[in-house]
């Protein structure tokens, strides 16, 4: 792979993961538990789509095909999108909604802190401005995840299920595929093994302060990298990319 | 504390209450005719603080279910600009909800109490939000129309007599006109796009014109609260003088678009400088206000369930507080 095109795959997946998270979390809006909730749902959801349109600016820029961010995000196929399997997770009730943004951001932040110190500028300036908003946004999680934890015996059972639910999709982040090697080797890129240690210390701080047991190793979920989705990413797509399919070339 | 002294008069408890003497009344109305603010602490009749507490909430209940018709847009917005344009939109309103329901509450009333007579029925908002959204199109039709009737509505509310409500219009007057120009410009980008675009904005139009001119609430004739609220500079111009202003404003804004606003008979009087226009079905405003429009139901019920879903996770967020509290007072 040409290192032009090693970033443009790279800076789009982290695009994918973006979006569809923000996505996810659109669906959110006028549904929370509270008016301040309300508001920070909206306020994170909009850093992930903001994020997103500079990670695929960006992927079209280093793959000079002349394709912009709405190209990325709404005209492509399914397989495309090398999201992880996490964030296409439908967003349950508010514990599983949570427990997901809570898994992802560990890690996000993790990742962003080395994309920081990656080699290609374009990745590590976004990276910096990224990192700030998701610091806040892992911060509002845990403490949403340790209120649920320690809250009441309804909201501890509802967050252990959604734990036990969602871990299987956290193996996915940390099993390095050819564009991680190759993002490592190339650019200084995240070593993923190292962030895995980093995340389960901190994952398991926050569960201690929560008051749940770290779920045991099981079978983990993968494909997303890769392109190979759930049942729910084909109707998240659909919805989202209805009226650039409904009304192809038309300018909004 | 005004707070209790509400709550034992609504409960029909023993008024404490000193009786509201002329001189005080009159008192009351040489500060307002000599326009200055009324604040939070200041003696007030009961009657404009139940009129502002009426009027407060009901203005912040209309952000909140506001965001529901224009939410229903935000997953199928077709750019990824504008998926942010509205998103941000739609948390302003929100913004404005929770900052106006900060403003009723300086009034003695708590945010539960004005969302409990939400979620009952008990309370009102504006009856444009019971109006679908049914193309991308409608988005462009809210900013521009909705938002454009909310501004003239909200700007002489800028110089309400009551502090806390006028200052919290001027913060959100400047929000809204921004959401304005920025339907407006997503008219326009319809309007110069294909001819399915352009029919679309024609459409949006046609639905939305009516509802929009209603939102200026029923003929003068028939207004029942605005005499008192404009001696007490609550209000500061007539449900028509607003609603004509809008008119105003708005026809030529369509013209430029190349829409045609759907009032067959609406006329430019060169002798007034005004336009003449068709009249408003009341009896459809009436029953829109009265819960049978299009989506009432469906508005409320989105908002219940919302409230409900969210009571375990309130409830968690309560005891978690409780057991801090009890572990530092332990401490
Ligand atoms: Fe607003
Ligand atoms: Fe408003
Ligand atoms: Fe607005």
């Amino acid at each position: 792979m040409s290192s032009d095109a090693t970033l443009a795959s790279y800076a789009s997946r982290l695009g994918d993961n973006a979006l569809i998270l923000g996505q996810r979390m659109i669906e959110l809006v006028a549904a929370s538990p509270e008016l301040e909730e309300e508001l920070a749902n909206a306020n994170f959801s909009l850093d992930y789509i903001g994020q997103a349109r500079m990670y695929y600016t960006y992927a079209g820029e280093r793959e000079g095909a002349g394709r912009d961010e709405d190209d990325f995000a709404f005209l492509r196929p399914e397989h495309d999108y090398k999201n992880l399997l996490l964030v296409e997770q439908p967003n349950g009730h508010y514990g599983d909604s949570t427990v997901r943004q809570f898994l992802f951001e560990s890690w996000y932040v993790l990742l962003l802190e080395a994309l920081t110190r990656c080699s290609d500028e374009g990745i590590s300036i976004i990276a910096a401005r990224a990192i700030k908003e998701v610091r806040y946004h892992l911060r509002h999680s845990s403490q949403w995840l340790v209120r649920l934890g320690d809250g009441t015996e309804e909201s501890h059972a509802r967050v252990k299920a959604s734990l036990d639910d969602l871990w299987r999709y956290t193996g996915e982040m940390f099993a390095p595929d050819d564009l991680d090697d190759e993002m490592r080797a190339v650019f200084n890129g995240p070593h993923l093994e190292v962030i895995e240690t980093q995340w389960r210390e901190n994952v398991a701080a926050v569960l201690a302060e929560a008051t749940l047991d770290m779920p045991d190793d099981q079978w983990m979920a993968s494909g997303g990298k890769q392109g190979q989705h759930s049942e729910h990413m084909g109707f998240l797509l659909a919805e989202m990319q209805h009226l650039q399919r409904a009304y192809p070339g038309a300018t909004w | 504390m005004y707070t209790q002294g509400l709550d034992q008069a609504g409960k029909g408890g023993p008024d404490t209450r000193e009786a509201e003497s002329r001189a005080q009344l009159d008192a009351f109305q040489a500060r307002i005719d000599a326009e200055e603010k009324i604040e939070a602490k200041d003696w007030m009749p009961e009657a404009y603080r139940r009129t502002l507490i009426r009027q407060i909430s009901q203005h912040a209940h209309s952000e909140i279910i506001g965001m529901q018709p224009e939410g229903n847009w935000l997953t199928r917005a077709p750019t990824m600009k504008r998926k942010a344009i509205l998103l941000a939109k739609v948390q302003d309103e929100a913004g404005h909800g929770l900052y106006l329901y900060s403003a009723a509450e300086t009034l003695g009333v708590s945010r539960d109490e004005m969302v409990g007579d939400l979620l009952s029925g008990k309370a009102k908002y504006s009856s444009i939000f019971n109006y679908p959204t049914l193309t991308w199109a409608d988005i462009g039709a809210i900013g521009w129309l909705v938002d454009g009737a909310a501004i003239m509505n909200q700007i002489p509310l800028c110089r309400c007599s009551y502090g806390p409500y006028s200052r919290a219009m001027i913060r959100v007057c400047k929000e809204e006109s921004f959401h304005q120009r920025q339907g407006y410009e997503l008219m326009l980008t319809l309007c110069r796009g294909t001819d399915e675009q352009k029919a679309m904005a024609q459409d949006a139009l046609n639905r939305f014109w009516w509802p929009a001119l209603m939102m200026f609430g029923p003929n003068d004739a028939a207004s029942s609260h605005s005499a008192q609220s404009m001696a007490w500079k609550i209000k500061r111009f007539s449900n028509d003088e607003l609603r004509q202003k809008f008119i105003d404003v708005t026809v030529p804004q369509a013209e430029f678009l190349g829409l045609s606003v759907p009032d067959a008979a609406l006329w430019f009087n060169e002798n007034t400088e005004h336009y003449e226009h068709s009249d408003i079905d009341w009896q459809e405003f009436f029953d829109v206000i009265s819960g049978n429009g299009p989506c009432n139901r469906q508005r409320l019920a989105k908002r219940r369930k919302a409230h409900d879903d969210g009571a375990w996770v309130r409830e968690a967020a309560r005891a978690y507080a409780d057991k801090k509290a009890a572990a530092e007072a332990a401490a």
